[in-house]
């Protein structure tokens, strides 16, 4: 990370890279969506056949595999589309109101 | 006005005569012998046939007025049938030269014009454009009569220069027939 | 002319071809334009370089101007050096582009060929389509002749791509008069031009290294936009500076100085008009012929029109008694032209503040002759002498009332 950007909203003019360019890729992962998120996702490792097409269908890149096996949600930045729970084929994920009981 | 050494020439053509060509040539002329010009045609609507204007400034000194032409001493009337369709002598000088490319004694178009003073010179190019250059192209003879006309420069600088100019685009055929419509146009333009 | 050690040739060109041998000498690396009378010329020039081999440019054939100023941004944006070309109804068809060159510092040169905006339709010169972009961000630089024209062209492209400007760059000149006109002029050497303008390497680009991503033209919110504009407020209040060196090298190498106006017999003058473009020429013949009958009239002539000038405007205009500020467009409903109300404004807290009038002349390619010129000096001397209050509307010269 080149520069640090927290607290960005309140920079003096002179510190923003000239022409409101951004000067490093990848920084979206900063920007925490999962503020956004009304209903949560959650799963079941005993349906879990592990085929990863919740992995591929994420838009959000927020299903974490390690080992090519699934291992958790990236609540961070999951918004709680859905899309996961709707493509799986085993039912192994299932969607349940933020804040309530999982 | 200041006194200013600037001549100002007005050309009357139809639209494809070649005017604006000659202009540029004049100008690019003029160059070649050190002087300073601006060569502008009037756009509008232009279409083949169509009357229309162009304009050259010839000075020893830099010309820094970049106004249009209301007072020419000189006009070039490339077309006889503009005589009747142009008022070609708005604005001219009382002393200012009328070119003409007609057939017609310069005596017959004062007298058809009413015309008073001015120095009238007639020559017909469009029939020495077609026995020296095989097109009825009047543009260059023209040039050879308003060098006569004017003694703006000698006839040797304009031949000179047409050869060098004409050299880049044409064949040795057409840039001596050109060279020869310059002469003979020379010669044969007539005074009143 | 000071003496220069560079050859230079003389030509017999018209502005416009003028300006396609800047293009050529300067050999940009992507040229997207679109023909419009009277630019026309200039892009059809250049495409028969790129046609002959002559140049290296990727020539965008596009189908609009919108289109055209969206692909300079884009090859811009990719690293290129970019060029372009316009007038009139173009331009404004790249009104939404515009900003957004400025906003991401694109160094993109535009030759704008002065044209009246519709309507009615029409091709002839007036300053109402670039005078329409002033807010854009750009800098603007008028040429009164050819050789100004061809000699901007090269020194916009220098100012733009300057590390403390990277800022676009407009450059003017009068549709017709001095587009189409055979003018008298000097020419550098490919050589000298090029080696003036030099190598381009773009502080950021989307292409030059992929392993340093950047991303242009991001959302900003009310958060983050403000001082984004206070930073374009910033580099083209500070172009002035960069404008004058790179006015100063340039004439070093051609032997023809230029400044942000020229001051022409304004040292002892009475009176003054201000005028950019063409018009000045004419101007400077008038006033010749009007001190040769003891008049004592003098001409400011706006070169650099953004970034305005203002305080060096107001020194200059502070020695004359009556200022009389030609503009060769209107601003409906405003006080005058632009020229005039800025102008006006920029001495508003000048201790010597002379008195002011502001005239249009020359819509839509309307002829101003000398006659206009004298009449605007006329109106000055009886303000001057007290015989006139200075006039609070503007004066539509040459009008048929």
């Amino acid at each position: 990370m080149k520069w640090n950007i927290k607290d960005a909203e309140h920079w003096s003019w002179k510190k923003y890279p000239e022409g409101a360019l951004i000067l490093e890729g990848g920084n979206a992962t900063y920007y925490k969506t999962g503020g956004w998120r009304t209903d949560k996702p959650a799963w079941d490792e005993k349906k879990c056949t592990q085929c990863l097409i919740c992995w591929i269908s994420c838009p959000d890149s927020s299903i974490i595999v390690k080992d090519e096996k699934w291992d958790s949600f990236d609540y961070d930045h999951c918004k709680g589309c859905g899309i996961c729970a709707k493509v799986c084929p085993a039912d192994a994920i299932s969607m349940h109101p933020e804040g309530g009981e999982e | 006005m200041a006194e200013v050494k600037l001549t100002e020439i007005r050309w009357h053509a139809r639209g494809g005569q070649g005017a604006v060509t000659a202009a540029k040539l004049l100008a690019e002329t003029a160059l070649s012998q050190g002087q300073y010009f601006q060569a502008f045609p009037e756009y509008g609507p232009e279409r083949m046939g169509a009357p229309i204007q162009a304009f050259t400034r010839i000075s020893s000194e830099p010309i820094h007025i970049r106004s249009s032409i209301a007072n020419p001493e000189i006009v070039v009337v490339l077309d006889p049938t503009l005589l009747k369709a142009v008022d070609v002598t708005s604005g001219m000088h009382e002393d200012g030269v009328l070119i003409v490319n007609t057939d017609d004694e310069p005596k017959a178009i004062r007298k058809a014009m009413g015309l008073k003073g001015r120095t009238i010179f007639t020559v017909n190019a469009t029939r020495i454009a077609q026995e020296t250059i095989g097109r009825p192209i009047p543009n260059t003879p023209m040039m050879g009569a308003l060098v006569k006309a004017t003694g703006m420069m000698p006839l040797g600088n304009l031949t000179d220069y047409v050869r060098k100019s004409f050299g880049k685009k044409f064949s040795e055929e057409i840039i001596e027939g050109n060279v020869r419509a310059v002469e003979r146009a020379y010669a044969e333009v007539k005074a009143e | 002319m000071a003496k220069t050690a560079t050859k230079q040739k003389t030509v017999a060109m018209t502005g416009n071809a003028g300006c396609a041998l800047a293009m050529k000498q300067i050999n940009p690396d992507v040229v997207a334009a679109y023909p419009i009378t009277p630019q026309t010329t200039i892009v059809e020039e250049f495409a028969n370089y790129v046609a002959d081999g002559v140049v290296d440019t990727e020539y965008i054939n596009v189908e609009s101007e919108h289109s055209a100023m969206s692909a300079c941004i884009g090859a811009s944006a990719a690293g290129a050096r970019v060029m372009t070309s316009t007038s009139s109804q173009g331009l404004a068809l790249m009104w939404e582009e515009l900003s957004i060159a400025s906003a991401l510092r694109l160094p993109i040169v535009m030759q704008t060929v002065n044209r009246a905006l519709s309507g009615p339709i029409n091709i002839h010169c007036d300053h109402s389509d670039s005078m329409g972009a002033r807010d854009m961000g750009w800098i603007h630089l008028f040429a009164e002749t050819a050789q100004e024209a061809y000699d901007n062209t090269i020194m916009a492209l220098k100012i733009a791509e300057h590390k403390d400007v990277r800022l676009p760059v407009m450059s003017m000149h009068d549709g017709f008069i001095t587009s189409h006109a055979i003018d008298r002029f000097e020419v550098l050497d490919d050589a000298d031009v090029k080696k003036f303008v030099g190598d381009y390497m773009p502080k950021y680009s989307l292409l030059y290294n992929p392993n340093e991503p950047v991303t242009f033209g991001p959302f900003a919110m009310p958060a983050f936009y403000y001082e984004q504009r206070k930073q374009l407020r910033v580099a083209i209040d500070g172009s002035k500076e960069i404008v004058m060196k790179v006015t100063d090298d340039f004439a070093k190498l051609s032997g023809r100085q230029y400044g942000l106006f020229e001051e022409y017999r304004l040292d002892d003058a009475d009176v003054a008009i201000v005028v950019l473009g063409s018009t000045a020429g004419t101007a400077r013949y008038t006033i010749d012929a009007m001190r040769a009958q003891g008049v004592k009239v003098g001409m400011l002539k706006l070169r650099v029109f953004r970034p305005f000038p203002a305080a060096e405007l107001a020194e200059a205009l502070g020695k004359v008694k009556a200022v009389g500020v030609m503009d060769r467009s209107d601003s409906a409903g405003s006080l005058g032209g632009p020229v005039y109300t800025e102008i006006k404004a920029a001495l508003y807290n000048s201790k010597q503040r002379p008195a002011m009038q502001g005239y249009v002349y020359g819509l839509g390619g309307r002829d101003t002759g000398p006659d206009q010129i004298e009449t605007v000096v006329n109106d000055l001397v009886k303000v001057v002498k007290g015989e006139e209050s200075p006039r609070e509307a503007v004066t539509l010269l040459g009008v048929k009332e």
